[in-house]
């Protein structure tokens, strides 16, 4: 079987989950697709994926209704060995990408991380990846009767649920004591939609002038176009921002469909974190700026006067 | 206690990369070590300030170059340094074994790596470490403080973040915002060249790739590159907009 191991948040099928469903799909293994539900309390999600696979495996335990590396790992790992699984689909989230290391470990199978294309011919693998601070393409072979994959998010067509839906099977699992205890929990929520969800992002840098100017350019033209917000390291570090807004090497990576950049003249750290951005905007003074070598718009003059205008001409 | 600070050398974020024989050449440019290790080096320094007693061992896998990495984790401030060498080029998960079996031998109970490598961009190599040594981990910390064996701080998660404890031995990866690293000073770096950098040869490890790494490309997306001149602020602005809206189709 392929094994995809849902992810799901605030109580329904994340995107990341559809996307690799379609990278199952597309892998060139042939093999029922098989979803593993974790969690407690997960009749629904169990419900709405089943839409989309062969099957669905589902852990509905207490001692699950907290994500944590070693029980996921624990339970990923067991599912795959009884399933005699040749592909374990893992989602690029923070969390998919701490645990997956450690199933690749248990199953000793290769790791495949951050893989934007997947192709199994016969016993070989082959998967493309992004590499030095996303300037680089990266093609990987592996040949192992089982391979564990990081899928990266957006980058997969998500599939679509069709009316049929796959049987769904309760199962046991021998799991370990956590030993990471969580004491306390600072959602990152804002009134804005996320940055991993966003189809635009409107970021800011040094160029908006202060912290107030973000608020009057960026956050404005953000709440205009229904868009997320981020910013740059230097204005992080400047404590205009928070560090959850950060996008770069060292912050966030984003690959919205619109990128608009408002006073940021591009740094490589910066770049990094947006570059694979579909369609990018830029606005900035200094004609020489390195975004604009990767703009598909732009705009060279003055922040102050320009996102104004834009703003009247949006409302028009 | 003993902690080992795990260092990878990359290419300084400033330089162009180069690809030959399909794949980054990194000769000819300038190397540094890997942010996300600095916090590393920065953190297991700030740990012994705050009056426990440990000793840092920095540890890194490659070529003969990647002792100067070590050597700015000596001058940083770590007390000795072990160099696996090898011109071999292993993945993660076969990186971790060699981490993993220098943990044991030097009965370190503390483990600090960057939370992503700026050369392979992976994230794979603190957890899969933490698995072979049957430790937990925590990843992406924001703050750290350890009392006795236990270890208590912040760490982000996939929605914002979180507080923790978690006893030693242990697994943890760092990041921007967890600490400003120091610089190297000058007397601190005649100091390290005198501090003990011992060579190992990765044959004792037993280790092979799991990954076969075929090819690398420049990234080369086309972009439209229709900027304009914003001095007409309104009629730019226009223009623009009138591109997002018609041309691009990206706002409605």
């Amino acid at each position: 079987m392929i094994l995809v191991v849902v992810e799901y948040a605030n109580g329904k099928v994340s995107k990341s989950t559809w996307e690799m469903i379609t990278a199952a799909r597309e892998s060139g293994r042939e093999a029922p697709v098989t979803a593993l539900v974790l969690g407690s309390n997960i009749a629904p999600i169990a419900a709405e994926v089943a839409k989309a696979v062969d099957q669905v495996l589902v852990a509905d335990l207490p001692a699950l209704a907290q994500y944590d590396p070693e029980l996921w790992s624990a339970a990923v790992a067991q599912i795959a060995t009884e399933g005699e699984a040749s592909l374990v689909l893992i989602g690029g989230s923070r969390s998919g990408r701490e645990y997956s290391p450690r199933v690749a470990i248990k199953l000793d199978a290769p790791l495949l991380e951050d893989v934007i294309t997947l192709k199994a011919t016969g016993e070989t693998i082959t998967s493309q990846r992004y590499t030095f601070l996303a300037r680089v393409t990266e093609t990987i072979e592996t040949t192992a009767p089982i391979a564990v994959v990081a899928v990266k998010p957006g980058v997969f067509n998500p599939a679509t649920p069709r009316a049929e839906a796959g049987e769904q099977f309760d199962v046991d699992l021998n799991l370990p004591t956590p030993r990471l205890k969580v004491t306390g929990k600072t959602a990152e929520r804002s009134s804005r939609i996320s940055l991993a969800e966003a189809e635009i992002v409107v970021s800011g840098g040094r160029g908006v002038g202060s912290a107030e100017g973000f608020t009057q350019y960026v956050e404005a033209l953000a709440d205009q176009l229904g868009a997320a917000v981020g910013a740059t390291r230097a204005i992080v570090d400047a404590g205009w921002r928070p560090y959850s807004e950060q996008v770069g090497q060292t912050g966030k990576t984003v690959q919205p469909k619109t990128y608009i950049a408002i006073g940021i003249s591009g740094a490589v750290q910066h770049l990094s974190g947006m570059n694979k951005s579909k369609t990018i905007v830029a606005i900035n003074r200094d004609a020489e700026a390195p975004i604009f070598k990767i703009a598909d718009y732009g705009i060279i003059g003055d922040v102050t006067q320009l996102v104004p205008a834009i703003l009247i001409e949006l409302k028009k | 206690m003993r902690i080992l600070t795990y260092i990878r050398q990359v290419l300084d974020a400033e330089e162009s990369v180069h690809i030959a024989n399909n794949a980054v050449a990194l000769e000819n440019s300038k190397l540094v070590m890997d942010t996300m290790d600095e916090y590393g080096v920065e953190e297991a320094l700030r740990l012994r300030e705050s009056g426990i007693e440990a000793e840092i061992v920095a540890v890194a896998v490659g070529p003969a170059r990647v002792q100067d990495a070590l050597r700015t984790a000596l001058a940083i401030g770590a007390d000795r340094a072990i160099h696996v060498e090898t011109d071999i080029r292993l993945d993660a998960i076969a990186l971790s074994k060699v981490l993993a079996q220098l943990a044991t031998q030097e009965q370190a109970t503390l483990i600090l790596s960057g939370g992503q490598q700026a050369d392979w961009d992976s994230h794979a190599l603190a957890a899969a470490t933490a698995e072979r040594l049957h430790w937990p981990q925590v990843t992406w910390t924001s703050a750290l403080e350890l009392k006795g064996t236990t270890l208590t701080g912040k760490h982000d998660a996939d929605e914002g973040s979180e507080s923790f404890t978690l006893e030693l031995p242990a697994v943890v990866t760092t990041q921007q915002g967890l600490n400003e690293p120091r610089y190297p000073t000058l007397p601190n770096i005649m100091k390290s060249k005198k501090k003990e950098l011992r060579k190992e040869s990765l044959d004792q490890f037993d280790v092979m790739p799991k990954l076969k790494f075929v090819s690398a490309e420049i990234q080369v997306k086309n972009r439209l590159n229709k900027i304009l001149d914003g001095k007409d602020a309104p009629a730019a602005a226009a223009q623009l907009v009138d591109l997002l809206r018609n041309e691009a189709r990206v706002i409605a």
